[in-house]
């Protein structure tokens, strides 16, 4: 079994909102000194996968687009248990929205051999466009499932549990298929020990170009985007929380209630 | 400008909320661009074609098929592409529950459309139509145009207004004949969600929340009695979800579900940009949490800094005195 998943480098969403600053000419965010990390979907896609080769065998092959630096989220994919990676050079690839994210992963994806499972996380933690899984099913003519937080292999393909309008849906996909993940308790990222971490740097990268995966400008260049960004801020939050006073926390407690049965809340 | 207004699901008595507050949204973008509504009508919301004129609506097409029986997005794409291809060029818009989640970038796909998700926020501004949506966790907001001629756009629930339904409002009502393919996934088991036989979270008058200051589950418990007293239902925190005190079902926030109930109370919750972002909307806004600093305080109307051990036993002990339960 080869699973594909698809991970992208993104600020560390971690960062508390006063060391966030956006640059106003790029429209985008200003790292600073912030690390960059992996989308925190991507990982709980990247331990099902881990998972389920823990469980069946098989062969991971995690891919980005992305610059050099993107190498770092690679390395870290291969030493959480991931078998080869590819980068996919973003010279030559302007991509501002998904739908151009997901043409190239797409070109990189046909390049593998035999691929039965496709997995994204259900968005980036960055710009959240939350479309990559979807439109990678439209350029690969794949059946898709979102929402899934676990899966395993069955006779005719995968059983899959999804989240979907008023509950949990089991399903079942035929081989091969997309499924965007999302985070559940039981696919929370595993921490890769310093032995992985050393291993990591010896398993494979392959990088591809636009023009080795047949992007030309009208497929990758900036006129391929189909969204412009016009304006990039942070809102502004004007507090107006009144405190309940009280000499202890059981004193605040009750007040807050009878706060609420004031202004008829309750 | 045109514009297409995808609606699907029915709440058991006509439209779903959802649909209506896009359908406003639509007429209000229409009269201001110059066009028409036109509301394709999928599956069960097939049913209430009418209602949808009444709520705004032109034109109503809609297609019905035993496709559309399951929420199999397969067949539901199909049936929205029939609609927006009948439709010509036009600003698409969809609801943003799971099922126009997974519809909307496979829609925009095959239309050749740019699409923007979780829009907060649809105008037309200066002769095009600017979307609003939360980057970087709610840190950010971008403000985005689409290039192409159609367009599509996910609207977050409860960010656009209905319009109250007005019986005079005319018009038409056409069936299409669409074949939707799908069958593709197959549905084994529907695992109801969990409300023990109370309101869901996202339709419930008042919601209780906890996140990781909770420590633990067994708090949620108590969560639950004052949800249960004031007629409302517990929602939770991603580090509460993410730590397996609580089903994933029960998350609030930008990648959870977005509320907006007339009182939402927040325990333990620091108020992470991506939980603000599911819950802003509320209407008053209660904070329990021993650190001052915690941003939750800055959305909060009122703010109790303190133990929530000490805290809510209070709290609840005198809610249940005022409700004389």
């Amino acid at each position: 079994m080869h699973i594909a998943v698809c991970i992208k480098q993104i600020l560390d969403p971690e960062i508390s909102p006063r060391a966030f600053k956006i640059d106003p000419e790029r429209k985008v965010a200003d790292p600073g000194s912030a690390s960059m990390v992996i989308g925190p979907f991507d990982l709980n896609a990247l331990e099902v996968a881990i998972q389920l080769k823990e469980r069946h065998g098989g062969k991971i092959t995690v891919l980005t687009l992305g610059s050099a630096d993107a190498q770092d989220g690679l390395r870290r994919a291969l030493a959480m248990g991931a078998d080869a990676a590819v980068l996919i050079d973003d010279a030559d690839v302007v991509a501002v929205e998904p739908s151009v994210t997901a043409r190239a992963l797409a070109a990189a994806i046909r390049r593998l051999d035999g691929v039965d499972l496709v997995l994204t996380g259900r968005q980036s933690g960055e710009w959240d466009f939350g479309q990559v899984g979807a439109l990678l099913a439209e350029e690969l003519g794949m059946p898709f499932v979102p929402f899934v937080p676990r899966l395993d292999v069955v006779d005719a393909g995968f059983k899959l549990e999804r989240e979907a309008d008023g509950g949990l849906v089991v399903v079942e996909a035929p081989r091969p298929c997309v499924a965007s993940i999302t985070n559940a308790n039981d696919n929370q990222p595993r921490l890769p020990k310093v032995k992985d971490i050393m291993m990591a740097k010896r398993k494979p990268i392959t990088t591809y170009s636009a023009a080795e995966l047949g992007l030309g400008e009208a497929e990758a260049g900036a006129g391929a985007n189909r969204l412009e960004v016009l304006d990039l801020f942070i809102p502004e939050v004007t507090s107006e929380c009144e405190f309940v006073e009280g000499e202890d926390g059981a004193e605040k407690g009750a007040a807050l209630a009878r706060k609420l049965a004031e202004r008829k809340v309750i | 400008m045109n514009i297409v207004v995808i609606g699907w699901g029915s709440d058991g008595a006509g439209l779903t909320s959802a649909v209506r507050e896009v359908l406003g949204g639509a007429r209000r973008l229409a009269d201001a661009s110059g066009g028409q509504v036109v509301a394709g009508a999928l599956g069960a919301a097939a049913q209430d074609a009418e209602a949808m004129i009444a709520h705004g609506a032109d034109r109503v097409l809609t297609v019905e098929h035993a496709a559309l029986g399951e929420a199999d997005a397969d067949a539901y794409v199909d049936a929205a592409e029939a609609v927006c291809r009948q439709a010509g060029e036009a600003l698409v818009l969809l609801p943003g529950d799971r099922l126009g989640w997974e519809m909307a970038p496979r829609l925009a796909h095959r239309l050749g459309a740019g699409l923007v998700t979780d829009c907060v926020s649809v105008e037309w501004d200066g002769g095009r139509f600017v979307m609003t949506k939360p980057v970087y966790g709610g840190k950010a907001m971008a403000r985005l145009a689409v290039t192409t001629a159609t367009q599509v756009a996910l609207v977050r629930a409860r960010t656009m207004e209905a319009l109250e339904a007005a019986a005079e409002r005319t018009g038409t009502v056409e069936a299409l004949s669409v074949s939707p393919s799908g069958g593709r996934v197959r549905v084994l088991e529907r695992k109801q969600e969990e409300t023990r036989g109370r309101v869901r979270l996202e339709d419930a008058p008042v919601v209780v929340s906890g996140g990781r200051g909770l420590g633990g589950p067994e708090p949620f418990e108590t969560l639950d009695e004052i949800a249960q007293l004031l007629g409302g239902a517990v929602g939770a925190s991603l580090a509460a979800v993410d730590a397996g005190w609580v089903p994933p079902q029960a998350q609030v926030g930008q990648t959870g579900k977005s509320v907006a109930p007339d009182l939402y109370i927040a325990v333990g919750i620091s108020g992470a940009s991506q939980h603000v972002a599911g819950m802003s909307n509320s209407k008053t806004i209660v904070a329990i949490n021993k650190d001052p600093e915690a941003p939750i305080f800055r959305v909060a109307h009122l703010g109790v800094v303190g133990d929530y051990k000490e805290v809510l036993p209070a709290f609840l002990a005198e809610l249940r005195r005022i409700k004389g339960a």
